[in-house]
């Protein structure tokens, strides 16, 4: 009987260095802006101590308050972005921003991750009346207005940016129980879920081995696409004055801080940090989609 | 034979069907009506029959997937139904199964190696060298090379990968194998490659088996008995060459009719039977198979006839055999 | 062969363009055949040979990826490769008409039978009210739906796997078609059902002369339905021949093997076994695709492709074997 030889191109892909080859050679084939945003934007809030130019905390010595961006008249490179009402500068706090709103955005994401595609896969899996709670929970969940529900949270435990993470997690997860839910409902009807327990796997085993591995591709996918929609809430959180407290600077927080001086004429408080969400949202989502179109499996393969 | 691997005792499934949201009258549908089946050691009994005809629950409760709504299952003298533990345990080493379709019983995320040794991290404490010696071991059985165990199923054509799943069926101390229409999906050049394969390995390892299959030609092939089923109920069982030199029950002749020739001037059968099967929740009166029988008889649709020793040995459902 | 040739193919060639044009893969590469009227032809190959996609190209149906880059295929004197999707549109399901694998999927749920078979009609023929009513239940009839009158008012889901087909099949029946193509239409049904259906389409043919081919992997069904069989590897016709002629004195090795390893009805003879799997088009082997499985390969068939012989019964194959048997003299 003639016998397989292994395919040696794939079997490549399977030593760590490969598998990093395979990672650049993913990045490059997603679209350049998104990866020039989302990279960039990482990177920033990753040495955000050593590329921000003052503490975003305290007025910059020296400085005016509500000082114009470099371009315009009595504007200056020392601030290149301006300064706010209290004299501090934007761009350093721009820079610490990014650091809040993607540890808030992408924590978020990953409790609320979490808690929905455990639930979901619990539904699925072990179906009757266990579904049944779980799924009422979901539906009573996803009548509530989330961001009435946020600041209900917020308000009772209090702001700081961990609580943030907590809450919006709290908020978000039904999406993905109800997703992963029927993944797993046609999951479980698949041969391969049926041979692991007639050879006598337990639940466990079967949930571990067989469901989460096949469920991780949709929930990335939808983990990519959620991180704009959490961004956006903290954003509103703060905007609202539930979110991260002042002085810290967040993206929100910055155009809550700003709303008086709008209609003054002092732009460059509202727009820059405006601009910096709008960028993130806008990249998180077109990363998502790429994400969606990539790991399935019937796109990925002709 | 000495005493048989598996034996089916007047094995009934019956499902509830609700029909109104009210409730109403709960209707029957009568998957497996009462069968009788027996594997020696060694030994391949085809189950063969139409869609809907109960073939498919009938190895889901050997299985264990279903409760029967009655009779019993007996493996290797043991009532499956008491089985718990331990034992139960012992009855899932021994008995595994091979469905159709290759590209669903794979995890499409496990390597071929964790798939085939998942029976063995199942029962036993086995090193994690041994289990590998064991899945090279059962590789090489099944015609894959040892080295293969670390790629992933979508690397595999259809073939391959039921080769892969026969493997992991002897993964473990298998004593019978349900094949769950095991070449039906399969190209037709490496249809015959799985039939050899099967074949030799029962040979070599005398495993029992289970063929469920609808086309008979290949179960024919392959089968040492026959059992024919419609709808629920076995209506003729026999050695393979004594059912095909001669079926009798005039269902078993009407799939022998309908199947299709190995050579253009094969004789062209009669007319194959009209009809079709009729739905299992309203099931014909008498014998279930007489509104399609062209040789149905006034008490065809009064009483059901019993199975009955026929001649060249088996057994027949049939009022033209009294 | 007074018989009017109905669909020519020569030298098709369709090929898959992926990756951006990067990676090219021919689906089909070089198919030749003729179909008379009332004639069945069979279309025999694994999956991936590319008999589908043959039958995609003669009817226009290929996939994005998909691109016809050259032969001709002339349906009664006029080259569908040159036609517009547009005249395509009004020779499918006119005169040429396609029943493919899965009825269910061929079907509208949403729309009762009567509604499905009468489009072609309501369409093709404007016909209207009773005369359209007419017509749909002589379809019914002519595909031998019981009380059609009553039938054509349901909904496919409320009929059996073997008379949606049916369905199907009245629905290509009718706008008239001089050509059918059947994409394995029996592969869901059950054997007494697949009898059935396969006796009907004979049946039909005979009354109406349609031409049909037949595309399959199962030879069976082959020796019971067709007049001439071609025979497909890895986008290549590699046989060609009347049925009779096919069966009884198979030339290609591949040919052979297929025969070899169908089971016989009592027969308990061990099944001739193929080595190998089915080729992967991506990367096929040089020379003649089939070499690395073939069990009387030569060393000239790992280097040259062979070309086609007619061995003088009518019979076309793709093997050097049989350019040593003409060559001797």
């Amino acid at each position: 009987m003639a016998t397989i030889p292994a395919n040696t191109r794939l079997a490549a892909e399977r030593t760590w260095t490969g598998r990093l080859a395979a990672l650049v050679k993913a990045a490059r084939e997603a679209p350049l802006a998104v990866v020039v945003i989302l990279g960039g934007l990482i990177l920033v809030a990753a040495l955000a101590d050593l590329i921000a130019p003052y503490d975003p905390t305290l007025p910059v010595k020296g400085a005016e308050i509500f000082a114009p961006p470099f371009w315009m008249e009595g504007g200056s490179l020392a601030t290149p972005l301006g300064t706010d009402f209290q004299g501090r500068d934007i761009l350093s706090r721009l820079i610490y921003g990014a650091r809040v709103s993607l540890i808030v955005g992408l924590m978020g994401t990953l409790v609320a991750g979490g808690i929905g595609t455990a639930l979901g896969i619990v539904s699925g899996y072990l179906g009757g009346w266990v579904d049944q709670i779980i799924m009422r929970v979901t539906d009573a969940w996803l009548a509530l207005p989330a961001i009435v529900f946020a600041i209900f949270l917020a308000a009772m435990i209090g702001p700081s940016m961990w609580n943030i993470v907590v809450i919006l997690g709290a908020v978000y997860w039904t999406r993905y129980a109800r997703v992963i839910r029927g993944e797993v409902l046609s999951l479980r009807e698949r041969d391969f879920v049926k041979l692991a327990e007639i050879a006598g796997a337990s639940k466990l085993r079967v949930i571990k081995k067989h469901i989460l591995p096949n469920v991780l591709n949709t929930a990335t996918v939808l983990a990519s696409l959620t991180v704009g929609v959490v961004i956006i809430a903290e954003a509103s959180l703060s905007f609202l004055g539930v979110g991260v407290p002042p002085p810290q600077p967040a993206w929100g927080l910055m155009l809550s801080e700003a709303r008086p001086t709008l209609m003054a004429g002092q732009w460059w408080l509202t727009v820059f940090p405006g601009a910096c969400i709008l960028l993130i949202v806008l990249a998180t989502q077109l990363f998502g989609d790429w994400l969606r179109v990539r790991l399935d499996p019937q796109t990925r393969n002709l | 034979m000495s005493s048989p691997v598996l034996e089916v005792r007047a094995l009934t499934k019956h499902f509830p069907v609700r029909r109104t949201l009210l409730g109403g009258p709960a209707r029957l549908v009568k998957a497996v009506d009462g069968i009788d089946l027996a594997i020696g050691a060694g030994e391949t009994l085809g189950l063969i029959g139409e869609s809907g005809c109960g073939k498919t629950t009938t190895s889901k409760l050997i299985l264990r997937q279903e409760t029967p709504t009655s009779g019993t299952i007996r493996f290797e003298g043991r009532d499956i139904a008491s089985l718990q533990g331990a034992d139960l345990m012992a009855y899932r080493r021994a008995v595994q199964v091979v469905f159709q379709d290759p590209f669903s019983s794979l995890s499409p995320r496990m390597r071929v190696g964790d798939i085939i040794a998942e029976p063995l991290e199942i029962h036993t404490d086995l090193p994690h060298a041994a289990i590998e010696e064991r899945v090279g071991r059962v590789l090489e059985l099944v015609g894959l090379a040892p080295d293969v165990a670390p790629l992933f199923p979508h690397e595999f054509s259809g073939g391959q990968r039921q080769r892969i799943a026969i493997a992991r069926a002897l993964a473990t101390d298998t004593r019978l194998i349900v094949l769950d229409e095991p070449v039906s999906a399969l190209d037709v050049s490496v249809r015959a490659q799985i039939i050899n394969q099967l074949e030799a390995l029962q040979k070599k390892l005398g495993v029992s088996y289970l063929f469920i299959g609808h086309d008979l030609a290949t179960v024919a092939h392959i089968s040492h008995r026959i059992a024919v089923m419609y709808l629920g109920k076995i209506v003729e069982t026999a050695q393979s060459d004594a059912l095909c030199a001669r079926p009798m029950h005039p269902y078993t002749q009407a799939l022998f009719a309908a199947a299709l020739p190995s050579h253009p001037d094969d004789r062209a059968p009669d007319k194959p039977i009209t009809g079709e099967v009729p739905s299992a929740l309203s099931l014909p009166s008498g014998c279930r198979f007489h509104p399609r029988c062209p040789s149905a008889m006034p008490v065809c649709s009064q009483t059901e006839p019993a199975l009955r020793r026929r001649e060249g040995g088996g057994e027949v459902a049939c009022h033209l055999y009294p | 062969m007074a018989r009017d040739a109905v669909l020519q193919v020569a030298g098709l060639q369709t090929h898959f363009f992926t990756f951006g044009g990067t990676r090219v893969v021919r689906a089909v590469d070089g198919v030749d055949f003729t179909l008379r009227e009332g004639e069945t032809l069979g279309l025999v190959g694994e999956s991936g040979s590319g008999k589908t996609t043959t039958c995609l190209s003669i009817v226009g149906l290929l996939p994005r990826a998909a691109r016809i880059v050259g032969g001709a295929v002339v349906f009664e004197g006029e080259d569908l490769t040159r036609k517009s999707q547009r005249e395509l549109r009004r020779i499918r399901g006119r005169r040429i008409a396609v029943i493919l694998q899965d009825p269910m999927a061929s079907l509208n749920p949403l729309f009762t039978i009567f509604r499905q078979v009468a489009e072609p009609a309501f369409f093709h023929q404007r016909l209207r009210g009773r005369s359209l009513r007419e017509r749909v239940q002589s379809l019914l009839r002519a595909v031998r739906i019981p009380s059609p009158e009553w039938r054509m008012r349901e909904y496919p889901h409320q009929m059996s796997g073997g008379m949606r087909q049916r369905i199907v099949g009245a629905i290509a029946l009718a706008g008239g078609p001089r050509l059918v193509i059947a994409d394995e239409p029996t592969t869901n049904l059950d054997v007494t059902i697949q009898a059935q259906y396969l006796d009907l389409l004979k049946d039909i043919q005979r009354d109406t002369g349609v031409a049909l081919i037949f595309v399959t992997h199962n030879l069976g069904i082959v020796a019971k339905m067709c007049d001439r069989v071609a025979v497909m590897y890895a986008g290549k016709i590699v046989e060609q021949a009347a049925v009779r002629e096919l069966f009884d004195a198979p030339k290609h090795p591949y040919t052979r093997a297929l025969l070899g390893s169908m089971p016989k009805l009592g027969s308990k003879e061990p099944l001739y076994s193929i080595r190998g799997q089915p080729p992967n088009l991506a990367n096929l082997p040089p020379g003649c695709s089939f070499h690395p499985r073939c069990p009387d390969v030569m060393p000239r068939c790992m280097t040259e492709e062979p070309r086609d012989f007619r061995p003088g019964d009518g019979s076309v194959a793709r093997c050097w074997l049989l350019g040593d048997v003409l060559a001797r003299p």
